[in-house]
């Protein structure tokens, strides 16, 4: 794990017990992505939705994570289905589609927001991050480092989401206390219940950005 | 190499998890994929006299599904009375009766508006009361889904002769597991071959589910555990019927289907915690022995049998608490009513009979005028001590030093003997509970399922552990590859752990009922070791160092795996005609103590201090370990104090994440966990379950501390803001 890999995919080697080689036709979206990234329009990539003439398609300019990508989006399409589905970056997650879980906090010009609250439109022309983003190359950032190193999560589910609320509050406050780090944590649920080793990473993310 | 049990080995999913990587059924695409829908009644009872399409809309492109294309139409489980789509009979309000698949997001949601299901209601059964009543015949005659009765002694009715007498009544009410990843699932066919992957904690269930309703041989179907963001017992039967479905979709079209379910279906049509009522009248002696006890259990299974017969035996064998009784009754029933089936839920019908006995028994000590943990103390099971089946517990049972260590870490004798703090319109108090949790199958359980994993020798001296033992968040691929490591004598991170499909790896039984780590985990242990005495015995026949012996035998299929199949303990008797003799193997203990602030003018709880001393036997991992022992925890909290379902008419009122309140990070108390071991011969290294026991104590030290702190005695959760008013209003706050 110190190699920061991740261990499910990478069973190929093992006779046959691989989630690639079982998956065979699974194309995980992000496979499609990371060949089409530079292209104009995304929607080559494996998801392939059908798009219905309702309202007309609008054509946007996001900066996701550092790059640049110029899609079509329907003006009722959220930030959360443009991420996952038009650029393949999965590890934002929907837990609820209605702005209750937080799953799905992305940051918008360095503030964490709810993505499936936020219309991609909305997002026209400004920088977003989200937990792919956060990488340092193949290294982890200072705040995923510290999640991993505080055992913050457990099923995982919620964990893009804390990571990025977590990098939001940071952002902001980069020495929080723990009530403040509380307070900045609350819009996000962890059903597992994680959220004193949560608490913990926070606090060691702040010491980890400082010593960069 | 310096054994890695007993150390916190980081979670070997970690940098997947942060970084965004792991794939989740949801992330998943397969080329040709369509998503599906599912078609729902929407009273509770009625004769389904016809699903219709409305011809004006434009229907190209959707595959629809019907009771029409259902092979067997019934879910195989305990009993197959759950259909798989409801053909003419709807039993709660949110019964599947059509699937609908489509391409586009946007017009499916658009075709399922125009689907019409022409019902004719009929009066609905939707509480325990109305169904005792029978005036509406749902099941059988007496609507009763299970009955279950314990004696010992000479019965509950050695209650009357006692020199105090208490009784009392308990109530829960239901719990959803909002595991922030709702269900999903994505199937299709490989010619006659049916795969599906997902969200899911059993794999080997939902192939016996789609085995049945296809009529497939065990090698026609896959299951494949996608990772999975959280189960809790939710996603122990229900995924099945998730997969049917896509599958049934995917037949019709002949397109891969992903089935994955919105926050508000998940809330309303997937299982949740049984609510329940129980009545108990015991007797004591005036020092505060306890003497008889008398039970009556009552679950409200909802539409369909599931596994409530299961859950009302967990119940029932875990409803005299941690205690010494000599005569004892436990009469224990489900019924069926008109809502949602219920189903496993950690703790498994545990929490709400140990929420019972704990409560009574503060209500005992109120009546003695002791404090209660000194009554309880006083008459907690020790070894050699009988149970009420009439076990006899004859190794690892921690109790008395988690009572012990909590009581000290929390400073409960002085906080109790000082009272409650008030300080302006703040009332501080402190409770406690003490419970034990059946690790493992209940009685002969184990024997039926012949649990099975494999350990293979890997060339370049790797190992892989392949099992149906899931991870759903609890830490199974990093405690299993740790007992491994131990057992072959080599580095945890030279062990992998096999994705779970059932093509692949062996049937482990469900990963349920606090099993995995002691059940499963013994065998994985038993698999390392013997494949280290293979490599021990290679080495002296031919002369061989480790790494060579590994090698040969890595490259040699017939000698590069172990396949052990779990025997359970020789001395493990149960009769189930009598429901009698050892009701688990092993028992994990503890002891919980609560603080909280009362807010006197608003009413609202907050548990400010949570101090939890648990005997696990031995702990492979402490800080997976703690983090079971306070994510449990936390659920509890949220089922004590905020976890209400609201229903009318049988249908759910609120649905979603904002008003059926789940804890948030400013709901967590400050944690202290102690660890305590006392080891369990035939646990790996010592050790027992842990999963579900930290759901049974919250709630009753929670209702504990709230009577320290108020005044106030409440017997039903959730106590919310309303109830505690409720209770002032009515007399009792100081
Ligand atoms: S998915 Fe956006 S808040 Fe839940
Ligand atoms: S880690 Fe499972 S919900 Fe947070």
């Amino acid at each position: 794990m110190a190699d920061g890999k991740d261990d499910r995919n990478d069973l190929d080697t093992n006779g046959g017990v691989s989630r690639r080689g079982f998956l065979g036709s699974v194309v995980p979206a992000a496979v499609g992505v990371a060949v089409a990234r530079e292209a104009l329009s995304a929607p080559a990539a494996a998801p392939a939705v059908a798009e219905l003439p309702a309202g007309e398609p609008a054509k946007l300019t996001l900066v996701v994570n550092g790059r640049t990508h110029k899609v079509l989006v329907e003006p009722r399409d959220t930030l959360l289905s443009v991420l996952r589905e038009k650029l393949g970056l999965t590890g934002t997650k929907p837990g609820c589609e209605r702005g209750e879980c937080g799953a799905c906090t992305v940051l918008i010009d360095g503030v964490a927001r709810y993505s499936c609250l936020t219309l991609a439109l909305e997002a026209d022309g400004k920088k977003v991050t989200t937990v792919e983003g956060l990488m340092e190359g193949e290294e982890l950032g200072p705040v995923q480092k510290a999640f991993v190193e505080e055992d913050a999560f457990q099923c995982g589910y919620c964990t893009p989401g804390q990571v990025m609320a977590a990098e939001g509050l940071l952002r902001e406050n980069p020495e929080p206390g723990l009530d403040e780090i509380r307070h900045g944590m609350s819009g996000n649920l962890c059903r597992c219940g994680a959220y004193a080793h949560i608490f913990k990473a926070v606090d060691k993310a702040a010491r980890f950005r400082k010593e960069r | 190499m310096a054994p890695s049990i007993g150390t916190s080995v980081p979670r070997v999913d970690g940098p997947a998890k942060v970084c965004g990587s792991a794939r989740y059924v949801d992330d998943l695409v397969l080329p040709g994929m369509l998503h599906g829908a599912t078609v729902r009644s929407d009273v509770p009872r009625g004769r389904l006299l016809g699903v219709d399409l409305d011809p004006a809309f434009d229907w190209t492109g959707i595959t629809v599904v019907t009771a029409d294309d259902v092979p067997v139409n019934a879910v195989p489980l305990i009993e197959s009375d759950q259909p798989v789509l409801a053909r003419d009979e709807i039993r709660h309000a949110y019964e599947p009766v059509a699937l609908l698949a489509c391409e586009d997001r946007l017009r499916l949601a658009q075709a399922l508006r125009h689907v019409t299901l022409r019902v004719e209601p009929l009066p609905p059964v939707l509480t325990i009361d109305d169904a005792l009543a029978a005036r509406e015949a749902i099941r059988g005659a007496d609507n009763v889904i299970k009955r279950y009765r314990i004696t010992k002694g000479r019965g509950g009715a050695a209650v009357e002769g006692c020199e105090v007498v208490v009784r009392g009544v308990y109530e829960t009410g239901w719990q959803e597991h909002v595991y922030i990843e709702p269900n999903g699932m994505i199937g299709w066919w490989d010619g006659d071959t049916a795969r599906v992957e997902g969200s899911l904690q059993c794999p080997y269930y939902v192939q016996k589910g789609i085995k049945g309703v296809f009529g497939l041989p065990d090698d026609g179907v896959d299951v494949t555990q996608a990772v999975t963001g959280g189960g809790f017992g939710g996603k122990e039967e229900y995924p099945t019927l998730v997969a049917l479905h896509a599958l049934l979709l995917a037949k019709k079209s002949g397109r891969p289907v992903k089935l994955v379910y919105g926050r508000q279906e998940d809330v309303e049509a997937s299982t949740k915690r049984h609510p329940s009522r129980v009545e108990i009248a015991s007797g004591c002696d005036r020092d505060g022995t306890l003497r008889a006890v008398s039970i009556r259990v009552l679950f409200d299974g909802g539409a369909y049998v599931t596994l409530t017969p299961v859950v009302l035996s967990r119940g029932a064998l875990h409803a005299c608490g941690a205690y010494r009784w000599e005569d004892v009754t436990v009469e224990a029933v489900a019924v069926a009513t008109n809502t949602p089936p219920n189903g496993a839920f950690r703790g498994f019908g545990a929490p709400q009979t140990i929420w019972a006995i704990e409560r009574h028994l503060d209500r005992v000590a109120r009546t003695l005028g002791t404090d209660p943990v000194a009554l309880k103390r006083k008459n907690l099971l020790r070894l050699g001590d009988t149970t009420a089946t009439g076990q006899t517990l004859k190794e690892s049972v921690g109790v008395e030093e988690c009572v012990e260590k909590a009581m000290a870490a929390s400073g409960y004798v002085e906080k109790r003997e000082r009272g409650p703090v008030v300080t302006g319109r703040t009332a501080r108090g402190v409770g406690a509970a003490i419970f034990l949790h059946g690790a493992g199958f209940t009685g002969s359980g184990e024997k039926y399922l012949k649990g099975k994993v494999a350990v293979d020798l890997l060339p370049g001296g790797r190992a892989r552990v392949r099992t149906g033992s899931t991870d759903i968040g609890q830490g199974t691929e990093t405690v299993f590859r740790q007992i491994a490591a131990d057992g072959l004598g080599i580095g945890v991170e030279n062990v992998d752990f096999a994705v779970p499909s059932t093509a692949n790896v062996p049937d482990s039984g469900p990963t349920v009922a606090s099993r995995t780590v002691m059940v499963v985990g013994s065998i994985v242990d038993a698999a390392a070791k013997e494949l280290r005495a293979r490599l021990e015995a290679e080495e002296k026949a031919r002369g061989a160092t480790r790494s060579a012996a590994w090698e040969r035998l890595a490259a040699d299929p017939a000698r590069a795996t172990s396949l052990v199949q779990y025997e359970p303990p020789p001395g493990v008797v149960w009769d189930d005609a009598t429901y009698s003799g050892d009701a688990y193997p092993a028992y994990g203990w503890a002891c919980d103590v609560a603080e909280v602030e009362v807010d006197l003018d608003t009413f609202e709880t907050k548990v400010t201090g949570f101090w939890a001393a648990v005997d696990v036997g031995r702990v492979i991992n402490p800080t997976l370990c703690a983090g079971q022992v306070e994510g449990g925890t936390l659920q509890a909290i949220g089922w004590a104090l905020t976890e209400k379902l609201v229903t009318k008419d049988g249908k759910i009122l609120n649905p979603r994440m904002t008003n059926y309140i789940v804890p948030t990070s400013l709901d967590a108390p400050p944690f202290t966990t102690t660890l305590v071991e006392a080891a369990y011969s035939r646990g790996p290294g010592g050790a027992k379950g842990v999963g579900e026991l930290p759901m049974d104590g919250g709630a009753p030290a929670v209702a504990a501390a709230i009577e320290h702190a108020t005044g106030l005695v409440l017997d039903r959760v959730p106590m919310l803001p309303e109830d505690l008013f409720e209770a002032s209003v009515k007399g009792g706050a100081r």
